[in-house]
């Protein structure tokens, strides 16, 4: 059996180094100051799609990513670890949507692409923390969904099996095919980037990627067809343009303020054995330990 | 999320030597595999940009992976049951990330699996490697096994092993036994041929055998019955698909501990024969020690590298008397040679490991055609460079390796003693490396003849003839002054004509070409980098002192004197 899977990754800003400069005074993610990479959980997303890549050979892994002309870099990454293509979603239309806008340009490339078994996502990106885009896109797509995987057990005769991680305990569901998993930051971590594909797809690049540099790639994307990165725009994936970006984008951000955690009610205990014995004792008392 | 390569900027700068280019030009063919494979680099720069970007991961999964698991590993160590090894946890995680990666079979060709890299960028792997944790380096650098079963191996068991190595299985080289340590030509696993099933039997106890529950080992074996010496022994090929072979025991060893050093019983095991017979010791395990010297090497960068850091950031994080304890000088001085012996020892490293790469990519293009009069002679120089590198480089950097986290502990006071800092396992770690793969005082032995002959004199004036910038006179000029003292001390010695006076002296004179060279080595960084200028100066204080404090010795010392250092033999009185 081999299966058509489908990864959905977004680029985001590496919000777990945030410094002074991370906001800019407009309330808006100064992307300048912050390293773009792959969104972690997307990571976990792959690796579980490479898994069942690996358990059926044949399988092949596509990325799908939507944003500028630079996230054509989440492609190659996943290349890097095993997947075997992908598509860029890029268009000026496509900018400032919020998640609905979002999983309807997803959803629209999908419909282009070859007929997916399985789309993987991660569970939400680290920079909206919505966990909104992945379950859309199956609302769309009209196909099931399973959330919070943790692993992919296993997919037979048009069945998916998967651990689902949840707050207080795990649990184990079956669906149909085609089917969205979004995966949770608990699964396996990514394999690393393997060195012979990381020097078999380092020059993959976009066409506007290829316009952009100051080198003449023809001769070498004429002998390596595989190093073409595909670029679609919202025509591309017949989209209704007002349904893409901002216009299509019915979330506005109002206001945005800055949160300074502040102690509420704070107690003070010297370092003696009874007054630790009693703190613990307290604890345990209101569940907050134990 | 650290990156062990990308933060340690002069490992770009040794990648990008000028030498490369011809390494690459050589190991490359003119890029002729970039029609057949689809990882091949195009041209030169594709080439370097490779490396560049492989290295890079390796430095993720150093940093990201090994590192963090060195303590884990340390703590929790390999174990054996029913003669087999059960690597560390973190030990298995970290060979699976490395396998993943594609990190095994680096130097290979592409035709076997392997990244068909140079040895600069291999052992590059291997120093970073060794920094996040140097008993794993061990067992990744066994891969190194395989160069010798390409070298001599025949084209049959080339196809066979090195596309298994490349896809990470892992590999031992059994030599040591109880009774043949630094000796081997006492080495006494028998190897039996038999008719009947076309194919050796081995029969035996090996020692002290790193990783030695591998898949794929080389074994040393006596195969010329009735013989004593190393012209009775040849090398063979066991894969533990055949079985034979058993762990009886693992050793309880003071560091390096995720790498399981065994002790093998053969028992009637299969094995093949690779190369010509009787040339297991004198051509192929020289061979193979050459290329393990130069990993060790490495493997003491790495910890002069993370001894130095260590060092240094418990120095400025710790303070005493109202200030970080590296505002004093005794610590800062401290801190400032453990640089400079990284440097130094760095420079050493890459300088020889150049060396190799340029014999062995033109020996490994004898095998394809014939080299041209000027190949043969390039061949013949760079062999010889490497010969006398090899051991001098791996006495000097296994020694700082030492000093580096003896240091790193006196820097952490009383609480470096303590199991809590990483220091300690370091200075654990560390201690192994100038004994194995040969001890620091056989090192001298394999590089006192480059000494007698000019060898390292001939090197060391070619560095001196190459242009430096004119504010690098003065150190060039203190260099020439050392170069003199070293030149007049080994005239001394040899005008005596007595040989042992010569050993006796001989670590003194080796020492001194070695903190020549080095000083040479780190003003040439310098010459192109000026980061490099701190290193450079305090590197020649130290080795300047060095070289006259073994001048002193050897100048001021009286045949005679001799006597009191010899052992006091025993008497039928006594």
């Amino acid at each position: 059996m081999s299966l058509n899977i489908i990864v959905l990754a977004k680029q985001v800003p590496d919000t777990r180094n945030v410094g002074k400069d991370a906001m800019k005074a407009d309330g808006t993610v100064n992307r300048a100051a912050l390293p773009a990479i792959f969104n972690p959980e997307d990571l976990n997303a792959l690796e579980q799609a490479l898994r069942l890549k690996d358990k059926y050979p044949g399988s092949t892994v596509k990325i799908l990513t939507m944003g500028p002309p630079r996230a054509a870099e989440i492609i190659r990454e996943g290349l890097f670890r095993g997947a075997d293509g992908g598509y860029l979603l890029t268009d000026r239309a496509f900018a400032g949507a919020d998640t609905l806008a979002t999983s309807y340009a997803l959803n629209m490339a999908i419909r282009k692409m070859n007929k997916a078994d399985v789309i993987i996502c991660g569970r939400q990106a680290i920079d909206g923390d919505t966990a909104q885009v992945g379950p859309q896109v199956a609302e769309k797509l009209g196909i099931p969904q399973i959330t919070y995987a943790e692993e992919i057990l296993s997919v037979e005769k048009d069945k998916i099996k998967v651990k689902r991680r949840l707050e207080r305990g795990i649990e184990i569901v079956e669906g149909p095919l085609p089917m969205v998993v979004t995966v949770n930051g608990s699964a396996a971590e990514c394999r690393p980037r393997n060195a012979r594909l990381l020097q078999k797809y380092k020059h993959a690049k976009t066409v506007s990627e290829r316009q952009a540099a100051n080198e003449d790639y023809t001769e070498l994307f004429n002998a390596r067809p595989y190093l073409n990165l595909e670029e679609w725009s919202v025509a591309d994936v017949n989209a209704d343009v007002t349904a893409c970006g901002l216009s299509g984008s019915p979330t506005k951000v109002k206001k945005i303020e800055n949160v300074v955690f502040q102690a509420k009610e704070s107690k003070k205990m010297t370092p003696t054995d009874t007054e630790i014995d009693s703190l613990m004792k307290e604890l345990i008392a209101n569940h907050t330990i134990g | 999320m650290a990156n062990f390569y990308l933060d340690t900027p002069s490992l770009k700068h040794h990648l990008q030597h000028p030498l490369m280019t011809r390494i690459v030009e050589l190991k490359e063919r003119n890029f002729a595999d970039k029609s057949e494979y689809d990882y091949a680099p195009i041209d030169f720069e594709d080439a370097m940009d490779s490396y560049d970007k492989v290295l890079e991961i390796v430095g993720e999964i150093c940093g990201d992976i090994i590192a963090p698991n060195a303590e884990g590993v340390d703590q929790e160590g390999p174990t054996v049951a029913n003669g087999r090894v059960t690597y560390a946890s973190g030990t298995q995680k970290n060979l699976d990330a490395t396998i993943k990666a594609g990190l095994m079979g680096m130097s290979m060709p592409r035709r076997y699996g392997g990244l068909n890299f140079p040895v600069v960028p291999y052992i590059m792997a291997a120093d970073i490697v060794s920094r996040a944790d140097a008993g794993f380096e061990n067992l990744w650098g066994l891969q190194d096994c395989a160069e010798t079963l390409y070298e001599f191996g025949n084209e049959d068991q080339r196809q066979r092993y090195i596309p298994r190595v490349c896809a990470g299985e892992t590999m031992s080289m059994d030599l040591t036994e109880p009774d043949a340590g630094s000796d081997l030509q006492s080495v006494m696993l028998k190897a039996t041929y038999s008719e009947k099933d076309d194919c050796w039997y081995l029969n035996g106890v090996k020692r002290f055998i790193t990783n030695g529950d591998s898949d794929i080992h080389l074994v040393l074996a006596r195969s010329e019955d009735g013989t004593k010496d190393g012209r009775g022994l040849s090398m063979f090929i066991y894969d533990k698909r055949n079985g034979g072979v058993n762990v009886r025991r693992i050793e309880n060893k003071m560091g390096i501990k995720g790498s399981p050093t065994c002790e093998l019983v053969f028992k009637n095991a299969k094995a093949e024969l690779c190369g010509d017979r009787r040339l297991g010791l004198i051509k192929y395990v020289m061979a193979l020690m050459n290329g393990a010297r130069l990993g060790i090497m490495a493997q003491a960068v790495g910890l002069c590298e993370a001894a130095y850091r260590e060092g240094v950031a418990y120095a400025k994080e710790r303070c005493q008397f109202g200030k970080p304890i590296i505002e004093f000088p005794a610590v800062y001085e401290m801190v400032a040679l453990m640089r400079a012996k990284t440097d130094a020892a760095r420079a050493m490293l890459y300088e020889t490991a150049r060396f190799v790469d340029v014999y062995k990519c033109l020996d490994d293009i004898s095998k394809e055609r014939k080299l041209t009069p000027e190949e043969r002679a390039e061949q013949k120089k760079y062999a010889k460079l490497a010969d006398a590198f090899t051991p001098l480089g791996k006495g000097m950097t296994t020694e700082f390796a030492n000093q580096n986290a003896y240091d790193a502990i006196q820097i952490h006071g009383g609480s470096g003693f303590m199991k809590d800092y990483t220091c300690e396992r370091l200075y654990r770690d560390a201690r192994i490396t100038n004994i194995y793969e040969g001890t620091t005082q056989l090192q001298v032995v394999a590089a006192i003849r480059y000494v007698t002959t000019g060898g390292y004199l001939a090197q060391i004036r070619e560095y001196e003839k190459m242009e430096y910038k004119p504010e690098l006179e003065t150190l060039r000029k203190r260099l020439i002054a050392m170069t003199e003292l070293y030149e007049k001390a080994v005239q001394m010695v040899t005008d005596t004509k007595d040989n042992e006076y010569l050993d006796f002296q001989a670590r003194r004179l080796v020492e001194m070409a070695g903190h020549t060279i080095m000083g040479y080595l780190l003003l040439q960084e310098t010459n192109c980098c000026e980061s490099f200028r701190r290193s450079a100066e305090v590197y020649l204080c130290y080795g300047e002192t060095e070289v006259k404090k073994n001048y002193n010795f050897i100048s001021s010392f009286k045949a005679e004197t001799l006597g009191y250092y010899k052992p006091e033999l025993e008497t039928e009185e006594n």
